[in-house]
């Protein structure tokens, strides 16, 4: 009899689960984030810091604050392997659970295959650093936000660094930058953006590919001894990046000439490439180390109780996990502004997406979050989603990166032309209507 | 290669078509009633893709025995041609444009098929690495196949045929479930006739089948141009049906070999292989990974978990393997009795 009855609880879990109706009975207060994580895979050490900081300040919020407002905040994770196909199965499997607040996924492909389908929902989807760059546009892509920084700002901050080290914009003319990239779309996405900027400021750039996976690049390195560039922009991805430092410093380019982009700006990749990143610089939207309040927080309330996400309590305040910290404070910010409209209680998808469209965060703010200088500030509105992001430079001294530079803004102006050229162009191929202010501020507040 | 070429003469109490037939209504008429969106959009759309790029590598690889590596550089074909003709054909009606995408395919399929008429097994499998990268490569370099836009990912269009909009999950389905059984039953076709015992011919020995007068340079052509026709159909079904976007690095080396393993593991030679094997290849691993996470989630993270899954899923792959190297299909048949008890196990 007891046989029986435990097949039959079996047949019952198995039916759920194959149903996709095997998941928890949503509670009165509380707010859903489905983690699409990828803690196995050759970009785990990314996926591992990201959404460990993303669960740490979660998991912070709740426990320290009970929540915000009072509405707990629940996640689950699936494992996406950083593959387009699983991240796709967790959304279908996630999607069902109710409240969700809004999908995070950390990877470009994912995201693109759920623009259609977070739309049909109307949930929102945030691509904090990374995404598609046209989706800034929030007249098209009404709920898709690549906070912070999206590629060409990027490639911009990067240009003004450049200059600042320099002494001014002006003094860039006739100067030679490299620009090192990956051989992948993500890594020919901003080629047009440097030639844009080197005819405006009068300096010379030569891009030079590095097939994937970029563990040989000694002709690619050669090249840029004879050009001689005055600076190399380090565009690279995963083992790409220790290979290119190690092999500069075969062919005695400095590392201090090399400065990276925002893949290539992690403890992960320097390290395997030893004495020679010694000196190297990367962009980054926020600092690193754990000198910042809200991470002394995070120490004290969750790793010392043992309840924090990262197993190795050394990559506490890398750049991945801070970067899972700011995103975390991004959003349930956002779930604090729209609660402040909508009321202290469990939202819908499109409210969320309200309170990232008026997700307001002034320096004061930031400090008062405990992040002053962690990351600058974030200004998003229904047209703008990524929010006029700062970025700031770190160099690597063998241990650890130092802040080198102060908080740079990229030139938004003059990308905001090419951005809305690219989105509107895609709004006609899909047939798409643009978006007003007045068409932001309806929400449906049903899900 | 010790796969089961003819039905064996058994008396079956049932006729042939009678199986098909109820799985087809079961398909058509029952599925999309009874299915909840996560069946469908998760578990079955990616089904049927690779369940069709498995018919068609079955053409190549169990039928005509030419090992190719190459099938997911011919599903990215495939679908970046189907994009392009949409994007740029103006009023081409959506079917058209797929069609005419597996044209490309069975095309380049045709070109990358040249070598096996000098080469055999391994050397071949390894020359159709050729097309694996060289695909990837071009694909990525010239931004015209993806209408230069930036980060080289394309948007798939809506699913449209003659007014009709198919963008649900339930019309998503139909729309794949028509185009695999209308490709299925052609592939079954082409298996069953005289084409089809010419790619056996050259499989089983070259030699011979020269010599009893079959055209080996056009068969072996023949072969990867249906094969990759298919294919290259399966791809774009992969981008417009299921994932409704693609970026070039989806399609890589490790999607030829979830191909190769879908065929090897489903039944070399067979029809309803393919089907088997994806059915395995794609729904095992997310039943096992539901049910791990269901079970144990709250002891161990997403990581743990999956690693442990593919530990599972290798040691039961080659267990199955040990047990039964015809495949599923061979184990099918032997299960509904289809083998009589006095015929001789196949040696393996």
């Amino acid at each position: 009899m007891k046989n029986l009855k435990t097949t039959v609880k079996a047949a019952v879990a198995a039916l759920a689960i194959i149903g996709g109706v095997g998941l928890a009975p949503a509670h009165a207060d509380e707010q859903y984030f489905p983690l699409q994580s990828y803690r196995v895979g050759p970009y785990a050490a990314g996926g591992t810091g990201f959404f460990g900081g993303f669960i740490d300040y979660l998991n912070l919020i709740n426990t320290r604050d009970g929540g915000v407002n009072g509405v707990k905040l629940t996640w689950d994770e699936c494992e996406t392997q950083y593959e387009v196909e699983r991240g796709v199965e967790c959304y279908e499997r996630q999607k069902s659970h109710p409240n969700a607040a809004a999908w995070n996924p950390l990877s470009v492909g994912i995201a693109y295959a759920m623009i259609d389908r977070i739309t049909n929902d109307k949930v929102p989807l945030i691509t904090v650093n990374h995404g598609r760059t046209d989706s800034t546009d929030g007249r098209v892509f009404p709920y898709v936000f690549p906070l912070l920084l999206n590629p060409y700002s990027e490639t911009s901050g990067i240009v003004n660094y450049l200059a600042s080290r320099e002494g001014g914009l002006d003094k860039l003319k006739g100067k030679k930058i490299v620009v090192l990239y990956h051989g992948s779309p993500y890594g020919k996405e901003t080629i047009p953006i440097y030639d844009l900027l080197a005819e405006k400021y009068g300096f010379t750039v030569q891009q030079i590919e590095v097939p994937h996976p970029g563990n040989e690049q000694q002709s690619q390195w050669l090249t840029i001894r004879r050009a001689k560039p005055d600076y190399v922009v380090l565009r690279g991805w995963g083992v790409m990046n220790p290979v290119a430092l190690k092999t500069a410093a075969k062919v005695g380019f400095p590392a201090s000439k090399i400065v990276g982009n925002v893949w290539s700006n992690s403890e992960e990749d320097v390290i395997p490439a030893g004495e020679a990143a010694v000196g190297y610089t990367a962009i980054t939207t926020q600092a690193s180390g754990q000198q910042y309040p809200v991470l002394q927080e995070i120490v004290k309330t969750l790793y010392d109780q043992g309840k924090g996400n990262l197993e190795d309590k050394k990559r506490i305040g890398s750049v991945y996990h801070n970067l899972g910290i700011v995103n975390g404070i991004l959003n349930v910010e956002a779930i604090r502004t729209a609660q402040e409209k909508f009321g202290k209680r469990t939202l819908t998808g499109d409210e969320v997406r309200w309170g990232f469209e008026h997700l307001k965060l002034d320096e004061a703010k930031v400090a008062a979050l405990g992040a002053k200088d962690l990351f600058h500030s974030i200004n998003v509105s229904w047209d703008n989603h990524e929010g006029d992001g700062y970025v700031t430079f770190q160099q690597w001294d063998g241990k650890k990166w130092n802040v080198v530079s102060d908080w740079i803004a990229p030139d938004w102006k003059l990308l905001r032309p090419i951005i809305e050229k690219s989105s509107e162009a895609y709004a006609k191929e899909k047939g798409i209507k643009l978006r007003t202010a007045a068409d932001a501020e309806g929400t449906v507040t049903t899900n | 290669m010790a796969a089961i070429t003819s039905q064996p003469v058994v008396s079956a109490k049932l006729p042939g078509w009678i199986a098909p037939l109820a799985i087809l209504i079961i398909a058509f008429a029952v599925v999309p009633f009874i299915g909840s969106s996560y069946l469908i959009e998760a578990l079955l759309l990616p089904f049927l893709a690779l369940s069709l790029a498995g018919v068609g590598l079955n053409l190549l690889t169990g039928y005509a025995g030419q090992v190719s590596l190459g099938s997911a550089a011919f599903m990215a074909v495939g679908a970046f041609a189907a994009f392009n003709f949409n994007l740029r054909v103006e009023g081409l009606p959506l079917l058209v444009s797929i069609a005419l995408a597996g044209g490309i395919t069975a095309a380049v399929g045709i070109v990358f098929g040249l070598p096996s008429l000098r080469l055999r097994g391994f050397y071949l499998a390894v020359s159709t690495l050729a097309a694996q990268f060289f695909v990837q490569w071009a694909l990525t370099k010239f931004g015209w196949f993806s209408n230069d836009n930036p980060s080289g990912v394309i948007d798939a269009p809506k699913l449209t045929i003659a007014g009709i909009d198919f963008d649900s999950s339930t019309g998503r389905y139909y729309f794949s479930l028509i185009v695999v059984t209308v490709l299925t039953f052609f592939a079954w076709r082409v298996a069953s006739s005289q084409t089809g015992r010419n790619f056996i011919a050259i499989r089983d020995n070259e030699t011979a089948a020269r010599i009893i007068g079959v055209p080996v340079l056009r068969t072996k052509l023949l072969a990867f141009a249906l094969s990759s026709f298919i294919i290259g159909i399966a791809g774009a079904l992969w981008a417009f049906a299921y994932l409704r976007t693609v970026e070039p690095a989806g399609f890589n080396l490790d999607r030829s070999f979830q191909i190769l393993f879908i065929i090897i593991i489903g039944g070399l030679a067979t029809i309803r292989g393919a089907f088997l094997g994806a059915a395995l290849m794609v729904v095992f691993p997310v039943v096992l990974s539901r049910v791990g996470s269901f079970l144990l989630g709250d002891l161990f993270d997403s990581g743990v978990l999956d690693m442990s899954q593919r530990i599972v899923i290798g040691t039961l792959i080659i267990v199955f393997l040990i047990l039964e190297p015809d495949g599923l299909t061979a184990l099918g048949r032997r299960l509904t009795g289809r083998f009589r008890p006095s015929t001789p196990e196949p040696v393996g």
